[in-house]
């Protein structure tokens, strides 16, 4: 990934896609606290910001059917990754490019966990972001605001015997929302996991402490109450970065699992 | 040894955003066969949106077991070197909503795991693609037969080998979507 150039992908066409101004005031049940009717001043959610529900014609209307996954469901498995999946450069997303990015120097790291508390080991952890400028590298992203010849903004790394990640990058802009008026995301990384099994998989966003954005951020408060908010959020670490060049922030993950049985298996 | 884990301890999952595209396709991600495999076959179809519209932007990982039924244990799931079958698939929708997977059957239990992203859902879904429809499946043998026909992939007889599995975000033929990680609490899965 690291030879791929930002014009080349920006250069294109574009699809025509933004993120959609579409938006659909219902709220998320993720928290019970909000479930009342849509418009209702409860419905705001916390700080007043009615959480994402994602695009109305996209989002499913009928209830996820629960499973239970027996012995012999492929999901209790996942891929397998190793040496030849990464490259130890595509950890730093710093020296992708001849030149250096501009932006904030940070260490990102932390430790994958399942929900008992068992590193994840050797799995891939996938991250992108913004720019300094909070521009994407890529041909969707139309924003007015300046690319970075040596910023491409998309890193790699597999989990060592501890669970442990670790990326080196920079500090990615906050960014308007297209078609939203006033509306800026906080400054956030991308993070795409694996667990052991299929139906560990997670994407999600990894948000920095203090960020005075956060609280007006439909996406980040889709994530549920204070406390599932609050583990999106990283926390800074002084001495987790390397002395005179990176700030560091740590942050953890747990892989959520399948359910019911299959959790006392000892896997 | 503790039965259950306590809920909410995990970490929430987020929408994948619209602009994941220069940074999760990989080179062949569509395309696990190994060169030349005699036993190759075509899966293909649309995303669809709630107005019947494709959605141009998904993303759609698969995740199965090889012709022998048991799962790939092979690492290099993001390589394609022609030779070792990795079971793992990652493949973005065109504009036209279309995606195609060149893959090997599964034996033992006959489908496809699948996890699709895209920009508007709050989180990813998982679904099925099922090749034929097994008599013992619990998930299947729970849903309704109109639900149960929208895991099935049809045959498509345009192409050599090939199968049609279209995804349906809503609407009459919404496609049934999985959760793992909810314990059941005595209804059967599939009963909404
Ligand atoms: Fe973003």
């Amino acid at each position: 990934m690291a030879s791929e150039s930002v014009r080349e992908q920006t250069g294109r066409a574009a699809a025509g896609l933004q993120e959609s101004p579409r938006h659909d005031a219902r709220r998320s049940t993720a928290d019970g606290a909000r479930d009342s009717a849509p418009g209702a001043p409860a419905d705001a959610g916390a700080h007043g910001i009615p959480p994402y529900t994602g695009d109305p014609l996209r989002r499913p209307r009928r209830p996820l059917v629960p499973v239970a996954p027996g012995p012999e469901a492929v999901e209790l498995s996942g891929p397998v990754f190793g040496p030849a999946d990464v490259d130890p450069l595509d950890s730093d997303l710093t020296r992708q490019h001849a030149g250096e990015p501009l932006g904030e120097r940070i260490t990102v790291s932390g430790r994958i966990a399942d929900r008992r508390g068992r590193p994840v080991r050797g799995q891939l952890v996938e991250l992108w972001q913004a720019n300094a400028a909070g521009r994407y590298a890529n041909r969707l992203d139309r924003r007015r605001a300046p690319l970075d010849p040596n910023f491409t903004g998309a890193g790699r790394c597999l989990t060592d015997d501890e669970g442990r990640y670790h990326f080196t990058t920079i500090r990615p802009g906050p960014y308007p929302w297209p078609g939203r008026e006033h509306t800026w995301r906080p400054a956030h990384l991308h993070f795409s996991l694996f667990g052991t099994a299929f139906t560990q998989r997670l994407v999600t966003q990894m948000y920095f402490p203090g960020d005075p954005l956060l609280r007006y951020d439909s996406i980040w408060h889709s994530a549920g109450d204070a406390a599932a908010r609050d583990r999106l959020v990283a926390a800074y670490d002084p001495g987790l970065g390397v002395s005179g060049s990176t700030l560091g922030y740590r942050w953890d993950v747990v892989l959520d699992g399948p359910a019911a049985t299959w959790a006392e298996e000892g896997r | 040894m503790a039965s259950v884990i306590p809920a909410g301890t995990a970490t929430p999952a987020q929408t994948v955003g619209p602009f994941h595209g220069h940074a999760l396709p990989f080179a062949g991600g569509g395309a696990p066969a190994p060169a030349g495999h005699p036993q190759t076959v075509t899966v293909h179809g649309a995303v669809l949106d709630g107005a019947g519209d494709p959605v141009p932007d998904a993303l759609l990982e698969f995740w199965q077991a090889g012709p022998d039924g048991s799962a790939p244990a092979v690492p290099g799931a993001l390589r394609r070197d022609g030779l070792a079958f990795t079971g793992f698939a990652r493949v973005t929708t065109g504009r036209d909503g279309h995606y195609v997977l060149r893959t090997l059957p599964p034996g033992g239990a006959p489908y496809l795991a699948v996890c699709l992203f895209a920009r508007g859902l709050p989180q990813h879904l998982f679904t099925r693609v099922y090749f034929t429809l097994p008599g013992h499946d619990p998930l299947l043998a729970a849903l309704p037969p109109d639900r149960r026909l929208t895991l099935l992939a049809a045959p498509d007889p345009g192409h050599h080998r090939a199968h049609r599995f279209d995804i349906r975000l809503q609407g009459d033929r919404e496609t049934v979507f999985l959760d793992f990680a909810t314990p059941r609490s005595g209804a059967a899965p599939g009963a909404l």
